[in-house]
């Protein structure tokens, strides 16, 4: 970023100009850069701390929940979706603003000195950082033009300044150009990757399903249980993709200290790319998505829909399939709701647990003892009344309005319970109906999305590390070489200048001395008294 | 050999490894201890000197001071300093009266130093055989980085191995004794804190992005580790210089010169910068991608990721900036580091997110 000057530190009173300028000069200094990376770092704590909205809607409900009174505070401040809050994105604006500034001088200057040839050897090499000096006989024309290819060969950029008829001269050298280009490249590529973030979250949508083994998905919004789609993103951009889940295979780990730790799940998909295409085949697993045109598919949940069968009082079917239950730790202890609308004299619900290996102690009541499926039991607790479907009012699908319901009690007064067994069927007291247990089935969680523009991203930032490559290791220098005839020998002189800090200049100079040497030695005849006169290191500042 | 021999093994490696460690610790404790009656070998006052003028940077020591010309500058010219010692006493034999029983206490001096880097070459290799046991002891064989306790010990390897991978090239063996104690602390804390026995990896883990993302953040934490020492070091030895406290004998005194420190902690976090760059923000985000569907998505893991990737970023622009370089960068290079911990440790065991594969309810 825009290098040394300081900036100065109180506004002069002047012109809407000058005022103008200086607050561009400000905002485009190093010292601001600092400040503001310092401020984006601090200004993305928060988000780690406090729930967000994007990433864990029902953390942030409970987290609000437990904090009736610093919630307004937190939601006037921002901080339940801090990544998208005016102050996190004003920083972020603030510095991409201030880099913009910095790199368009810079690059400016950079084109300039591109073009330009390296800066004439000052009049006293010896007072370089390194400098090295020698007497040789050979005349000073060929020692010059050896010194040319010398630096060549370390691939300097060269340019020579003849002396008076063949009197000597001096070779003026420079490499190290790529570090400035390396460093613009890194800065620019900040802005690609910012862009194609930008796209993806403008244009890209996540979306995520619930579905049970066996049953089918179309890409269209109804089908979504949540949506999450950027500014820009219409409902009509979703591509026309279906696929049906056939089956879900999970495996846990049986024995050992860390039994019913998941191994391997995966869920075989029939999916069509557009209606009317051939239908193809999937095997969908975490790390292992589906990828389709305007969209991707992930498999990011599982768990248990235990299928039951609802009699009425009057002995008719009221309610067949699949409910999904939804896991609450890592035995898959799922809990979950089944409503019977179609119940008659009375609708019916139930609520309660799925356990898929029944467990039972006195201090937990039942639990589940392994994920797995081996033994499977319901353990509900029946209602009866009215469901309040009718209102109008959206429901959620995994809880009961309790309002017009009641348990059902037993004669000791206390609720009845029922723990069913798989195959079982209970009856429900005073001739209100049973519920048989018919099967387990499984359910995937599913997400699809789509975020455009990744591919700049990735470009970006791979540009990025290629520009810091360059700007860490790509060392600037100048080199410079005079040679002239003293006492009827010819005397090179050799210096060096570093322009970035932490260089081993010492050795650079070394080699570009042996290097000289070699030439000279191969150009002339063989000279044994080729010896250093002086070798010069002189402490500079950085 | 069975799995469950290959995962016994292991732990009786990385045990193993841990006390070699203290070993190596104590050596270089000793060899700190020792050097406190032997004096700075290099003419009286060069410190001094360099505080007076403390921008004299890379190779303007070396030659003015031992007239040798080292390769590396004056990083180089200290170690030799120290390490000629035992060699070369004819020329200070006249230093003073006890002349004698000064160079027998520095060949003590280096021969401690010299067995506390062996030692730590040792026990190196003992925690590598326990990293590489660890995988085989798992059924099936696998990468020995699924849990908080494998990623603390391979964290922990990655540090010893830029260490030691450094050692000659910038003649860090000062940084021996900050170094082993690391390693003990963390070996110990591992074992005794996180430790669960070998086992399958979770599916989420199933890729092999596990190798690429994983490698990549060991080795660019590891430098940040190492980096961190240097600059914790540079504060210290700048501040003697400054204050003009420095004495002839001790650690301190023993150091390389505050410019050459700053010198090599610009060095080791240039090199840890883009490798933590591609571990972040390209390997993390492209298995991110595949996995969950969305290549960034403010996970408090990668929260963290960027926070390190920032203040590292402004250590350095800090280094370019007039009244930022120096104490100041370090300072920011200190507080990067502490990012890389607390995302390490903090997000790990107490946050939530996607990344918790700690293995501990």
């Amino acid at each position: 970023m825009t290098a040394p000057a300081a900036p100065p530190s109180s506004p002069p009173a002047l012109t809407p100009v000058e005022l103008g300028r200086w607050a561009w000069r400000q905002l485009t200094s190093m010292r601001t850069a600092l400040i503001l990376l310092f401020l984006l770092a601090l200004a993305a704590v928060p988000g780690s701390i406090v729930p967000q909205r994007d990433i864990d809607a029902i953390a942030v409900g409970r987290w609000q929940d437990s904090h009736p009174e610093l919630t307004p505070v937190y939601e006037k401040l921002g901080l339940f979706s801090v990544y998208d809050s005016v102050w996190f994105s004003s920083i972020y604006i603030l510095l991409m603003i201030s880099l913009v500034g910095c790199i368009l001088p810079r690059t400016r200057v950079y084109w300039r000195g591109m073009r330009a040839r390296p800066p004439k050897a000052p009049r006293n090499l010896g007072r370089l950082p390194e400098s090295r000096s020698f007497a040789v006989d050979v005349p000073p024309a060929s020692a010059l033009s050896a010194a040319r290819e010398a630096l060549r060969s370390r691939r300097y950029r060269v340019d020579v300044h003849e002396g008076d008829a063949g009197r000597g001269g001096s070779v003026a050298a420079e490499r190290g150009y790529l570090r400035e280009a390396g460093n613009l490249l890194f800065h620019v590529s900040l802005l690609v990757v910012l862009v194609g973030f930008a796209i993806g979250s403008l244009w890209g949508y996540k979306g995520g399903v619930i579905v049970v083994n066996g049953q089918g998905f179309s890409n269209s919004l109804s089908q979504y249980d949540d949506f999450a789609p950027g500014a820009l993103f219409g409902p009509d951009d979703l591509s026309p993709f279906e696929f049906t889940v056939d089956d879900f295979r999970v495996k846990f780990l049986e024995s050992g200290e860390q039994a019913g730790m998941p191994t391997e799940f995966s869920a075989d998909l029939t999916y069509t790319e557009r209606p009317g295409a051939p239908e193809k085949k999937y095997d969908l697993a975490v790390n292992h998505p589906l990828s389709l045109d305007g969209g991707s598919v992930f498999l990011v949940g599982h768990g248990y829909a235990p299928r039951v069968t609802v009699r009425d009082g009057e002995g008719n079917v009221a309610y067949q399939g699949p409910s999904i239950f939804l896991p609450q730790d890592s035995s898959f202890a799922s809990f979950g709701v089944i409503k019977v609308p179609d119940a008659l004299p009375e609708q019916l619900g139930f609520e309660g647990l799925f356990l898929p290996t029944y467990g039972f102690s006195m201090e937990r009541g039942p639990y589940s003892r392994f994920p797995d499926a081996l033994d499977p039991v319901l353990s509900l607790l029946p209602y009866r009344g009215d469901l309040g479907l009718d209102t109008g009012e959206p429901q959620s699908v995994y809880e009961l309005d309790k309002d017009k319901l009641d348990v059902f009690e037993k004669d000791t007064g206390a609720d009845f319970r029922l723990d069913i067994a798989l195959g079982q069927t209970k009856q429900l007291p005073n001739g209100a109906g049973s519920i048989t247990f018919d099967g387990v089935d499984r359910w995937v969680k599913l997400q699809v999305s789509d975020s455009p523009g990744k591919r700049i991203a990735l470009g970006g930032v791979l540009l990025a590390i290629t520009g810091l490559l360059g700007s860490l290791f790509i060392r600037p220098r100048r080199a410079w070489v005079r040679v002239r005839e003293e006492d009827g020998r010819t005397v090179v002189e050799l210096a060096g200048l570093d322009r970035s800090a932490g260089g081993d200049l010492g050795d650079e100079v070394d080699e570009l001395e042996r290097r000289l040497r070699e030439r000279l030695a191969a150009g002339a005849l063989p000279d044994p008294d080729a010896s250093p006169v002086t070798t010069g290191t002189n402490p500079r500042k950085e | 050999m069975s799995t469950a021999d290959f995962a016994a093994f292991s732990n009786n490696a990385i045990a193993f490894a841990s006390v070699v460690y203290v070993f190596a610790f104590v050596a270089h404790l000793a060899e700190w201890a020792f050097a406190r009656s032997v004096p700075v070998t290099a003419p009286a006052g060069s410190s001094a000197v360099a505080a007076a003028e403390p921008v004299a940077v890379g190779t303007s020591g070396a030659p003015v001071t031992s007239g040798v010309d080292t390769p590396g500058g004056a990083a180089g010219a200290s170690y030799d300093r120290r390490a000629d010692e035992g060699r070369a006493e004819d020329g200070r034999a006249g230093r003073g009266p006890d002349a004698g029983e000064l160079s027998g206490r520095a060949l003590s001096v280096e021969k401690l130093g010299r067995i506390g880097v062996a030692l730590t070459v040792l026990a190196a290799l003992l925690h590598l055989a326990g990293l590489v046991t660890r995988g085989l002891g798992s059924d099936p064989v696998r990468v020995p980085w699924g849990n908080m306790y494998e990623f603390s010990v391979a964290g922990a390897f990655g540090v010893t191995l830029i260490y030691l991978v450094l050692l000659r090239k910038y003649a860090l063996r000062w940084m021996g004794v900050l170094v082993t104690a690391f390693e003990v602390v963390v070996l110990m804390l591992a074992v005794l804190l996180l430790y669960v026995p070998a086992g399958p990896l979770v599916p989420a883990l199933h890729s092999y992005w596990l190798v690429i993302h994983v490698v990549a953040a060991v080795i660019g934490a590891g430098a940040f580790a190492v980096g961190a020492m240097a600059s914790a070091l540079f504060l210290v030895k700048a501040r003697a210089e400054a204050r003009g406290t420095l004495r002839t004998t001790g650690y301190v005194a023993r150091l390389p010169e505050s410019s050459v420190l700053d010198r090599i902690a610009y060095r080791v976090h240039a090199f840890g910068f883009p490798i933590w760059t591609f571990a972040a923000l390209v390997a993390g985000p492209i298995w991110a991608e595949y996995a969950w569907g969305r290549y960034w998505g403010w996970d408090p893991k990668e929260v963290w990721a960027f926070i390190t990737w920032v203040v590292y970023a402004a250590y350095l622009h800090a280094r370019a900036t007039a009244g930022w370089r120096g104490k100041g960068a370090a300072v920011i290079a200190l507080i990067g580091f502490a990012t890389v911990l607390f995302n390490f440790v903090g997000i790990n065991l107490f946050g939530s997110g996607l990344h918790s594969y700690s293995g501990l309810d």
